[in-house]
């Protein structure tokens, strides 16, 4: 069973995001793996392994060339990845990351399984798993929590606003998982060294035949950004035993209690 | 202009989020149609429809097990083709809202937008306004081309209000054959049982996080809710750990509160978890960590140990019966 699994490299959620002139995120230097890709790309592996065949190959699109989240995910057990990278990717928006990505798994010769996050951290439109699948032709399940393989069949849990539902899925299929599907596991030493000589196949866009990419092909454009009115600043103490009692007056003066 | 909303419904009603849309759209519509489509039979959906504005309904029928997502978008675009195209569609920010817009924005070659809390239309100019960085910042973004436009609105970003409409007239949207990407089917389905107050209505909202330490310290957040009679929530990081089920997280992911009181314990604020709560119109963190960006929007801020302030906080509510 081959399975390729949709990854984002992202600006570290941990530092402040910034924005560029034209209002793109800045995405210089350093990006990481989205931790919410780390959940597919872990499915992705225990589920070749439990095929007893097969492998994990990773696609991912940046605007800069940058691989190093490409190669977390390479050291937690993936094979190899694609990379379509092109300045003219900037401010490109979710249908035509998913035209590109399409585009890119058809030129990796596509696979039995695509897997997606339910959404990136940084952009979060929640949109490119599906509108992926429909660029491919495919059938797709979104929001997957439990996922197992019966021959030629996906079976899925997916998660409803009151629940799940069970569904079953041909194969070939696209697949959105949710965090904590699984638990990803950390790369080993090993896994860390052998990424570094993995293949990583880098494309532009046009070499894909996509275009136009970028501000060009999105149907939108940034009108204004502002700032959101701030909430007052509120009455911070410390906790001397007495903490208690202020959060009881609180509340008694709003009169819940 | 005229407007599709997709609408949804959960036990025979349309969802507050529906109302919300179809409360929004009859004000920006200046004399256009104002259309709601539904996945399914719509019956018993066409007088409230039509209170909150809708002067007709498509229905695509039962779905016969299909997933929306696929079913709805391609009904859709099988009436655009007929003939009747909007000028904008606009979805409630949930699974099926997204996947149907997903489908759509490919089958139509127009881009999404989405998690959006803001509309405009100036004449035919129509934009959108969603917030980024944990809600500090706020982007407009107009859309460019030619209709339907899809966007994609958070739960709450509107008030819903009746119009006194009278009943909609239910027209029949059926879906098309869809090929290979309509064969996924759901076999059975599963509702959790919930108690009290439902998450995103209840007027207290009381939510645990990763600072409880462990899955059965959550049974503090229950008691307090429960004392509070509010509702019980979560962090993403204590659903992801599988402390508590997913209908329980707060979040971006997850559901957007705007309580009378929330009260967050043991939770940093996550840009992921502030978008979610910081509508409420008050705020209490209980955290050990002074510097957590939580307490950036508390009204009342207690830096202490959660282990140590909510029991006592729970004995000090039992004590008052």
């Amino acid at each position: 069973m081959n399975v390729i699994v949709c990854v984002k490299q992202i600006p570290d959620p941990a530092t402040p995001g910034a924005l560029n002139a034209d209002n793109t995120l800045k995405r210089e230097g350093k990006l990481i793996l989205d931790e919410s890709d780390g959940y597919g790309v872990e499915m992705a592996l225990q589920l070749v392994d439990g095929a007893g065949g097969g492998e994990v190959s990773l696609v991912s699109m940046a605007p800069n060339g940058e691989v190093s989240g490409m190669r977390t995910a390479l050291a937690m057990g993936a094979a190899k990845g694609t990379l379509i990278s092109d300045p003219a990717l900037q401010g490109t928006d979710a249908l035509t990351t998913a035209k590109v990505l399409a585009a890119a798994i058809q030129k990796m010769g596509g696979a039995d399984l695509i897997i997606a996050a339910t959404e990136s951290s940084d952009g979060y439109t929640g949109t490119v798993p599906e509108q992926l699948a429909e660029a491919l032709g495919l059938p797709s399940v979104t929001f997957a929590k439990r996922v197992t393989v019966d021959g030629q069949s996906l079976k899925v849990d997916r998660q409803t606003e009151s629940g799940y539902d069970e569904v079953t899925c041909p194969l070939p299929a696209v697949i959105s998982v949710t965090a904590g599907v699984v638990e990803p596991r950390y790369p080993s030493f090993k896994g860390i060294m052998a990424a570094k000589s993995k293949p990583i196949d880098t494309v532009t866009a046009s070499d894909l035949g996509v275009t136009p990419v970028g501000w060009a092909g999105a149907g939108q454009t940034i009108v204004n950004v502002a700032q959101a009115e701030a909430r007052a600043a509120g009455e911070i103490i410390e906790d001397d035993g007495e903490g208690y009692a202020k959060i009881v007056a609180f509340l008694e003066n709003l009169k819940v209690i | 202009m005229n407007i599709w909303v997709f609408a949804q419904a959960a036990d025979g009603t349309p969802t507050s989020a529906t109302l919300e849309l179809l409360t929004k759209a009859r004000g920006v519509t200046g004399g256009g149609a104002l259309t709601a489509f539904v996945g399914g039979d719509a019956t018993a959906l066409a007088g409230s429809l039509g209170e909150f504005g809708a002067t007709k309904v498509y229905a695509t029928g039962d779905l016969g097990g299909k997933l929306p997502g696929v079913a709805v978008a391609a009904a859709m675009k099988a009436v655009i083709d007929g003939g009747d195209s909007p000028d904008l569609i606009m979805f409630p920010q949930s699974y099926e809202g997204r996947d149907v817009m997903s489908r759509l924005s490919v089958q139509l070659d127009r881009t999404v937008l989405t998690n959006n809390v803001d509309l405009k239309v100036d004449g035919d100019a129509l934009s959108v306004t969603t917030p980024i960085f944990g809600g500090n910042t706020l982007v407009t973004t107009a859309f460019s081309g030619s209709g339907p436009f899809l966007a994609a609105f958070r739960p709450k970003s509107f008030v819903a209000e009746s119009a006194s409409g009278a009943a909609a007239s239910v027209v029949a949207a059926p879906v098309p054959e869809l090929g290979a990407t309509g064969t996924a089917r759901v076999t059975a389905v599963h509702t959790e049982e919930t108690h009290g107050p439902k998450l995103d209505e209840a007027a207290i909202v009381v939510s645990g996080g990763r600072g409880l330490g462990e899955a059965t310290k959550y049974e503090m957040i229950e008691s307090l809710a429960k004392l509070l009679k509010g509702a019980p929530g979560a962090s993403r990081a204590i659903v992801d750990a599988g402390w508590v089920p997913y209908s329980y997280q707060v979040g971006q992911t997850g559901k957007v509160v705007k309580p009378g009181v929330y009260i967050a314990c043991g939770i940093s604020g996550a840009t992921q978890h502030m978008v979610g709560m910081k509508g409420a119109k008050n705020i209490i963190a209980i955290n050990k960590d002074k510097e957590a960006p939580i307490f950036g929007i508390a009204d009342l801020g207690i830096v202490g140990d959660v282990h140590k302030v909510l029991p006592q906080l729970i004995e000090a509510l039992q004590s008052r019966g």
